[in-house]
């Protein structure tokens, strides 16, 4: 795309146009917010997990039929000690067998698709539903806004773990359920966020100049209003997958997420729980354990870096705002 | 003012009115019969047919609904399906251990991540600051039952291996009985949910010092010749304070719902314990009870703050006029 000469309209922009190569002004944001992020080694380092942990959970399959052992197949000669103990790291078990003697790192692979599963999907859903609510309270106004910020209010002065156990222990854990319990308690940040913005947006000229054009309200709120949101929206969704995984893993290790034989990580964590059994094989804890705050840190450290990435003003104190 | 705290009770009392609505409309839909669960599995048609009447479960829910709600109001929480013990007497005697775990956990988390995140903004980009936000996206990340597992692996069962006594495996001594017994059972859990959440402080504590230290009072402070530490603590960190109180409100409130996990990790038998035994056996009446008072907590929590806000922020209190 050329840059019109006509967008240099004072001297002051034109000498800051000039200071900076030409190149700059061709690149679009998204390059731009790419390259900052190369600058950021945490940023790097935390894709670079995401994509390997998401690698290792498509590979489950390849990883299961290379051991030779199923995610819920038990090796009770070989994978338990002759008192019943699981038998730790070892050529045939590289990351140990749990109290059944299923074949931990196996187990490892088929939890990380749950994890990431759950995770995304809550957390795209979520973040829909929180985008929606959030842009027509704050277009709206009036008993609209008063009715969703309400019940915003209301969501968010739930107790959602005790109502999600609540929940679960009625209508029966399952892997819908988790993600709809998830979705229902996760949406009210990014909601208050939004229709926050929304507002401070709504009486901007670029609106009232669609407006006068002739533009239908649900054409100003999704095409002139929600792409100037789009930054919140990608750092909030990123910073909500962790939180969904923890969420995930938090009832599966009560018992009310994924219903075991299938492995999670959470319910590996409660297997390792159970009966204190971890005190005598550590790597029931700190496999799933490690590979889960991995997972957490790395989504955690990834939506920093995006929203310094994304934002430069905001972080470096700049006339943001 | 009168008309503010009004609208905040009331707001309070409809979150606790839908909150009994919806328990109470999960466990009529539920497919469990309670008075399969009080009579066991060989009872006859006829004396469960005794027992719904006697429940009054074979009146409409509305009718089944004000009954509760009357009870409710006059103090009377109904009696454990399981246990047949009032569920009252239930709550009360598990009660307190909740509240020591959690009075500890806030005071232990308020001390750690104050100071770190204080320190991390009066020095920004200092290698302090970096291991400041280090701990603090770490915490945010960490599981907290995944760290709680390593406390006790890590600080009580390997030196109780090697022969040291340095940390009970969990349980619980009422205060009035041992005080230094209670606060040794109580460290680890302590420990291990102030760790998680004080990273959340740390991070919330160093944004809004760094806001307000670049403010140009604080200059102004400076120019007087005030000491830094005075400028520091009377000065900013006062004006810093409100949303932390908000969120100390918000964690606090939650606090019922967040210990079920520290307290299945380390066998304390509290509220949080209780509800996972109750949903585990589809004790109904527990089960709304420990809700319903979670719902009371956060409620609760959150009037305090705002009134607090009330007192302390003249804008609030002319903003609602």
């Amino acid at each position: 795309m050329k840059t019109p000469a006509v967008k240099l309209a004072t001297p002051h922009t034109a000498a800051i146009a000039a200071r900076n190569s030409a190149d700059v002004q061709l690149r679009g944001s998204w390059s731009l917010t790419w390259a900052r992020l190369r600058r950021d080694p945490a940023s790097l380092a935390s894709i670079a997990a995401i994509v390997l942990i998401a690698a290792f959970a498509l590979a489950a399959p390849l990883i299961a039929s290379w051991t030779g052992h199923g995610p819920t197949e038990q090796f009770r000669e070989t994978g338990l000690s002759p008192a019943g103990i699981p038998v730790g790291p070892s050529a045939e078990f590289l990351l140990g067998t749990d109290q059944l003697g299923r074949d931990v790192l196996v187990r490892l692979a088929y939890g990380a698709q749950v994890s990431l599963l759950v995770g995304v999907v809550a957390s795209l859903v979520a973040s829909a539903i929180g985008v929606v609510i959030g842009v027509v309270a704050g277009f709206f106004g009036g008993w609209i806004d008063t009715v969703l910020s309400r019940t915003t209010d209301l969501v968010m002065s739930v107790p959602f773990l005790l109502c999600a156990i609540a929940l679960v222990a009625v209508l029966g854990p399952s892997l819908p359920l988790s993600i709809a319990v998830i979705v229902f308690f996760s949406w009210t940040g990014l909601a208050r966020v939004i229709r926050g913005q929304v507002i401070a947006l709504r009486h901007r000229e670029f609106v009232e100049a669609a407006r006068s054009l002739g533009a239908s309200r649900t054409s100003i709120m999704f095409r002139d209003i929600l792409p100037n949101l789009v930054v919140p929206i990608i750092v909030y969704t990123t910073l909500m997958i962790p939180s969904a995984i923890v969420f995930e893993a938090t009832l599966s290790f009560l018992g009310l997420g994924i219903v075991p034989p299938t492995p999670s990580w959470g319910n590996m964590l409660a297997d390792a729980a159970n009966g204190s059994l971890y005190l005598l094989a550590w790597w029931m804890v700190v496999v799933p354990g490690l590979a889960l705050l991995a997972l957490t840190l790395a989504f955690n450290l990834l939506g920093d870096g995006l929203r310094d990435a994304l934002d430069p003003s905001a972080s470096k104190g700049g006339k943001g705002a | 003012m009168t008309r503010y705290i009004l609208s905040r009770v009331g707001f309070g009392l409809l979150v606790l009115f839908l909150l009994s609505v919806f328990v109470f409309v999960l466990f009529y839909v539920s497919p469990s019969d309670p008075a399969r669960i009080i009579a066991g599995d060989k009872a006859t048609e006829e004396l469960m047919a005794q027992i719904r009447v006697k429940l009054g479960l074979d009146q409409p829910i509305h009718v089944q609904y004000l009954n509760f709600v009357g009870n409710l109001l006059r103090g009377d929480l109904g009696y454990s399906y399981r246990s047949s013990l009032p569920v009252s007497e239930l709550l009360f005697s598990r009660i307190p251990v909740t509240m020591s775990l959690v009075f500890g956990a806030v005071v232990l988390w308020l001390a750690i991540g104050i100071p770190i995140g204080i320190s991390s903004a009066k020095h920004p980009g200092s290698l302090r600051d970096r291991l400041g936000q280090g701990f603090a996206i770490v915490g945010i990340s960490f599981p907290t039952f995944v760290l709680g597992m390593m406390a006790l692996y890590l600080l009580y069962f390997l030196p109780s291996k090697a022969g040291v006594n340095l940390f009970p495996p969990g349980g619980y001594v009422p205060f009035a009985q041992d005080p230094i017994g209670w606060a040794w059972h109580l460290v680890l859990p302590w420990i291990t949910l102030a760790l998680v959440v004080a990273a959340v402080y740390a991070r919330l504590t160093r944004g809004q010092m760094l806001e307000v230290l670049g403010q140009d009072y604080i200059r102004t402070a400076r120019a007087k010749g005030l000491g830094e530490r005075r400028i520091t603590y009377r000065h900013a960190f006062r004006s810093a304070m409100p949303p932390l109180v908000t969120q100390l409100g918000i964690d606090i409130g939650l606090m019922l719902g967040g210990v079920i996990v520290i307290e299945q990790v380390f066998g304390l038998l509290g509220v949080g314990s209780l509800a996972v035994t109750s949903v585990s056996m589809q004790d109904r009446p527990v089960i709304i009870a420990i809700v319903l008072l979670g719902g009371l907590f956060v409620v609760v929590a959150n009037l305090v703050v705002d009134l607090c806000y009330a007192l302390l922020d003249s804008r609030v209190r002319t903003a609602a006029r």
